[in-house]
């Protein structure tokens, strides 16, 4: 193994960051984008120099940029200069940045309204995309999770994308509303094992899961409790903030929710808590070590409306047990006057030797551990307040 | 040939420095301008206005003459300096958020 590349999504740009497998010295390249905001950026894993970015603005909209080596130089893969913006039947051609939902009587219920805050009908309208999910095997094809909730897929590099709208048309889509940061599809996980499985969760309908492709979808929330909804155990509405598995064990899931640290041990079909010792069991990220399929990790975060650590102390958590037990992570963090939160897609792992843990935080700082979590450092201290974390293993 | 400035964002998507400059054919509207611009540079399409509803993005204005022109009509025509190229049709961001 040579290195790794960390990808990392701000509020004002995207940073590239790049080490040998030694993760002692890092070299930072950026901002790329200046001064939009990044959700994520995804490498794919069967061609690690193809990276997807989603880049956005209140002012401009969404973007997608498209590097193909490694991330030194970018493009909009739509349609070049000069060529047809229209079909030749006069149709408005797919372009890399529309987002348009299916609203075809073919492909289910054209489904229009979705929950306000308040309860009352809301029409959809999409916001961002939120997360990038390359496939495990083509290049060309990538799954977006948007705000408004959808999943949308790409098979030509992201030129054109068209959304799966059985997910949002299975029967619940409209009685989802939005958490407190949108209503946002944030969570993508294509199972290894079998291509047809996708699991998704979305902020804050729940978590679901098609066993076809993504062509038909159903909640697997039972067993998840919240006391914020009308119904706490309610088939959909739990706020979800991270599912995470591990390659190995794709029907093992490990889920953040807005409270609770929960597993499953049948691919969503039911869930239980393994909050166990934690401090408190709020906050955004989980992920799973590369090699141990039972070290996971999370960042308790002290509670929904104070989104910094409990003492201002930034701990990360790490349980070897699959849950339950936990062990505060301290060497190298901040412990004490800290005050800045890890969000949901701002931690990631590698998969050298010795596993590689990273996460960002909304003070701007990426820290990362070369040794699974004993000890941390930061590999840059100065960025705009991060949204996303990700982490390529190069050969 | 008609003037557009572009606000700094966009003209980096572009790749372009300083205006922009286009030929359009027929009357010279909000439309006919965005239409040409968008051909030229398609990667501005969805930027500006919408892919579908082709209406202005809420925090994107258009100016020329010293006028504010975000809400006039799509198909109205632009003022005289502009069809000729003395103005340009300015694009700006509101001024919001930080």
């Amino acid at each position: 193994m040579s290195g790794v590349r960390v990808l990392v999504g701000t509020r004002k740009g995207a940073f590239i960051i790049e080490a040998d497998a030694k993760r002692e010295k890092w070299n930072v390249s950026g901002p790329h984008f200046a001064g939009w905001e990044i959700y994520h950026m995804k490498g794919s894993p069967a061609d690690p120099n193809r990276i997807y970015a989603s880049q956005s603005s209140g002012w401009f909209g969404q973007i997608i940029q498209h590097s193909d080596d490694g991330g030194k130089t970018w493009h909009q893969p739509g349609t070049p200069p000069g060529e047809p913006t229209t079909t030749p039947e006069g149709m408005p051609k797919g372009e890399s940045n529309k987002f348009v939902y299916d609203t075809s009587p073919e492909t289910g219920k054209p489904l229009t309204t979705h929950q306000w805050y308040d309860g009352t009908p809301h029409p959809w309208e999409f916001k961002r995309v939120w997360h990038l999910e390359p496939s495990l095997t083509d290049p060309d094809t990538v799954y977006a999770g948007v705000e408004d909730a959808a999943l949308f897929r790409t098979t030509d590099g992201g030129r054109t994308w068209q959304e799966l709208p059985g997910l949002r048309g299975h029967g619940s889509g409209s009685s989802w509303a939005p958490g407190a940061g949108g209503m946002c599809l944030h969570t993508i996980l294509l199972d290894p094992s079998n291509s047809n499985r996708i699991v998704i969760a979305i902020s804050a309908a729940g978590a679901f899961r098609s066993d076809d492709a993504g062509k038909t979808w159903r909640p697997i929330n039972r067993g998840l409790h919240s006391l914020y909804i009308p119904n706490p155990t309610a088939e959909v509405g739990h706020c979800v903030h991270r599912i995470a598995m591990h390659r190995s064990r794709p029907g093992v899931l490990f889920m953040q929710k807005h409270w609770d640290v929960m597993r499953s041990d049948d691919a969503g079909e039911s869930w239980r808590e393994i909050s166990g010792n934690l401090p408190t069991d709020f906050g955004f990220p989980i992920d799973v070590h590369a090699h141990e399929p039972e070290t996971i990790y999370v960042v308790p975060i002290k509670s929904d409306s104070e989104h910094f650590p409990p003492d201002g102390k930034l701990r990360v958590y790490r349980s070897r047990t699959g849950g339950n037990e936990w062990e505060a992570l301290t060497k190298g963090l901040p412990q004490s006057d800290c005050y800045v939160n890890v969000l949901r897609d701002a931690m990631a792992v590698d998969s050298l030797d010795s596993c590689g843990v990273y996460f960002g935080t909304t003070g701007g700082q990426v820290y990362a551990s070369a040794n699974a979590g004993d000890n941390w450092s930061p590999i840059v201290r100065d960025l705009p307040a991060v949204l996303s974390v990700e982490v390529q293993t190069l050969p | 040939m008609i003037r557009v400035v572009l606000p700094a964002h966009l003209r980096k998507l572009a790749q372009v420095d300083g205006e922009v400059k286009l030929h359009v054919e027929g009357p010279v509207t909000q439309r006919s301008v965005l239409d040409a611009l968008e051909a030229r540079y398609p990667m501005l399409r969805g930027t500006i206005r919408d892919h579908v509803t082709q209406k202005r993005r809420a925090f994107v204005r258009f100016f020329a003459c010293g006028q504010d022109l975000s809400h006039e009509l799509t198909d109205a025509p632009l003022p005289d300096a502009v069809a000729t190229g003395t103005e340009p049709f300015m694009i700006l961001g509101a001024i919001a958020g930080g």
